[in-house]
């Protein structure tokens, strides 16, 4: 092995790599932009959507009622709510989205209150429709406030306090830091998005750098050099490395900038702002590139023995897209629920480093799996490099026709 | 300072079992010599001419170039050989004097001589024109000066060619003709494949004739003419391997 050599061959496989249009829309442009473009551009939408749905009136028909003048006044009077006139095709005009809700009042509901009998209330929607369920919604917050003020009324009649029929209340309490509720809920994502990144980033190069040299006709005269097959393999696959972890690093950057501008906008509500306020610090980020490391390792060697092999760039493409999905079920298996670390699934590539990385977001550290799975991905990398440096001295492959 | 040694190589095909692509051929060629191979499209030339350059590696035999094995030391063989064929493409987003650069550097030179002997090779081979110019923005021409620059950045004493003027214009093609024969000049040893007739006759010192995978005749061209009975090479050749294809027909 000759550094020398594997830096000249990796200095030369970087400028044709930085001079090629195709990297830069795959590597730099589409994770810098595509990102921010879609995440602030989608959030932006949605927000004026539903900010808009909320802040309508809903139109809604009142089925029945008649004899209940009381009930009806009070809903006249609801800010959110507009009575249209009684029709019989009431349901087809909600699923034609002429009204919103339709809602069903019993007969006698204003006398059966009065003596106490048991009613129900029924709201028709649509669901599924944004709008609907908000008139809806509507609906039931008055009824809900209703029966609240009428319960408060007798109770009252009867001198009994409030907390007759609520002897004790229930409430949830959330113990867990900040960190980890977003690590439950969008850290999972960032391991995920660092491995899938780091494979479909290795994937053009690899091809360029076998497939595509041996199509281009360079392959042969590269082999005429002096430089040895362990110092071009290896300096190919440094350049394959190395566009796999920027294109995970320049993504992560656009990500979380995506997330900063959608939580910091002023777009959203706070409480749904927060969901997009990741509490993940960057000692965290850097375990989960450190953690991802020998996956990029296996995935740029493992990529560029399979592309070697190929014959055309053709055929190397059609080699590599399954590979894809071989990457993708392990990863996404990870963020399944009740998918937890253990000594046998620490041995298991991809999806090893996709829960570790779910735990080490959350801010758990799980020493002994971190190490141990270091060690068997290191393993499974180190075997990849192997093999790949062993394909690249097999004349079947190199010349293969 | 070449010499093949019994050379063979063997491939194994799924159809059509083991293929003998060379069958122990063997040759030499000194300094200031050149030595053709002549023969048919798949009679093996390039198979040998890549197992000296040691692009590929030998089944049986071997050969010995500037007193380095070609399986025993192939680094060491390569940094002795030049070797430039049709198959050796240019990288096509480096420009002419960064491809150059290349192979020097991957050759061992340091930065001061690197930049004397590109200077010099772009002044003789009149490329300063061009030397900032990406390879695939490279006429035919250029390409083929830059390819002949990169094999001679490194100055090494043997030069193989693998049909170097298939494909190429009349004026290309004299250029490389006229190259292979001012390296001959300057004392190097050089093996020339190809199968057009003219250019042997206007190059080599020797020659050797193979079909599929042996060689089958060699020596100078005068000893070649008297031992067959012809003047014209063709004839020659036909006269040579003409048996051999009537026996496989019948």
């Amino acid at each position: 092995m000759n550094f020398r050599n594997i830096g000249i061959v990796y200095g030369k496989e970087l400028t044709e790599w930085l001079r090629d249009k195709r990297t830069l829309i795959s590597t730099v442009l589409v994770p810098l932009l595509a990102f921010p473009i879609l995440m602030v551009g989608m959030t932006s939408l949605m927000t004026v959507m539903i900010g808009r749905a909320e802040k309508e009136t809903a139109k809604i028909m009142i089925i029945g009622g008649e004899d209940s003048t009381q009930v009806l006044e009070k809903l006249r009077r609801v800010k959110d709510l507009e009575i249209v006139p009684y029709a019989d095709d009431w349901m087809k005009r909600i699923s034609e989205k002429e009204i919103r809700a339709a809602v069903d009042v019993p007969k006698g509901f204003d006398s059966a209150l009065g003596q106490g009998k048991e009613l129900t209330v029924k709201i028709y929607f649509y669901q599924g429709e944004i709008k609907s369920s908000f008139g809806a919604n509507h609906l039931e917050k008055f009824f809900d406030d209703y029966r609240d003020s009428v319960i408060s009324s007798r109770l009252a009649a009867r001198n009994l306090p409030t907390a007759i029929i609520k002897p004790f209340a229930v409430k949830q309490e959330n113990v867990a830091p900040p960190e980890k509720v977003s690590g439950a809920a969008l850290g999972g994502l960032l391991g995920y998005m660092v491995i899938l990144l780091s494979m479909t980033g290795a994937i053009y190069p690899a091809i360029d750098l076998t497939a595509g040299e041996k199509e281009r006709g360079t392959m042969e005269t590269i082999l005429s050099s002096p430089l040895s097959r362990v110092d071009l393999v290896l300096g190919k696959f440094f350049l394959v490395l190395s566009a796999s972890l920027s294109t995970a690093i320049l993504s992560i950057i656009s990500m979380g900038t995506s997330f900063y501008l959608v939580g910091h906008s002023g777009a959203m509500a706070k409480k749904d702002a927060a969901a997009f306020q990741l509490h993940i610090g960057l000692p965290a980020v850097l375990s989960v590139f450190l953690m991802a490391l020998p996956l990029a390792v296996l995935f740029a060697a493992a990529l560029l023995t399979i592309a070697l092999f190929a014959k055309s760039y053709k055929e190397a493409q059609s080699y590599l897209t399954p590979m894809t999905f071989i990457v993708v079920i392990p990863a996404v298996a990870s963020l399944l629920p009740g998918f937890d670390l253990n000594p046998k699934l620490a041995l298991v590539p991809i999806l090893s480093t996709s829960l570790v990385c779910k735990e080490i977001v959350a801010g758990t550290f799980h020493w002994n799996y971190i190490l141990l799975i270091l060690l068997s991905s290191s393993v499974y990398a180190a075997a990849a490099l192997f093999i790949a440096v062993k394909m690249f001295q097999r004349e079947s492959v190199l010349f293969r026709s | 300072m070449i010499e093949a040694r019994s050379l063979s190589k063997r491939f194994q095909d799924k159809k059509r079992g083991e293929i003998r692509a060379v069958d122990n051929v063997s040759f030499t060629c000194q300094p200031g010599e050149i030595y053709s191979l002549l023969g048919a499209n798949g009679a093996g030339k390039t198979t040998t001419l890549r197992m000296l350059a040691t692009i590929l590696e030998p089944t049986d035999g071997t050969a010995v170039i500037c007193g380095h094995d070609v399986i025993e030391e192939p680094e060491k063989v390569r940094a002795n050989v030049g070797f430039l064929s049709t198959a050796t493409a240019l990288y096509p987003r480096l420009t002419a004097q960064e491809l150059v650069e290349y192979f020097g550097r991957l050759n061992g030179l340091d930065e001061l001589t690197l930049k004397k002997r590109v200077d010099d090779i772009f002044n003789r081979l009149d490329m300063n024109g061009f030397r900032d110019r990406r390879c695939d923005k490279l006429s035919t021409g250029m390409k083929q000066k830059t390819s002949i620059a990169r094999t001679l950045v490194h100055d090494p004493p043997v030069m193989i060619f693998d049909e170097p003027t298939t494909g190429l214009d009349v004026m290309t093609a004299r250029t490389i003709i006229t190259f292979i024969s001012d390296c001959r000049d300057r004392g190097k040893a050089i093996i020339f494949s190809t199968h057009i007739m003219s250019e042997v006759e206007r190059l080599c010192d020797h020659l050797g004739i193979i079909h599929d995978g042996k060689l089958l005749a060699h020596g100078t061209v005068p000893e070649l003419r008297a031992k067959y009975g012809e003047h014209n090479l063709e004839e020659i050749i036909v006269k040579v391997v003409g048996p051999l294809l009537n026996n496989a027909e019948a």
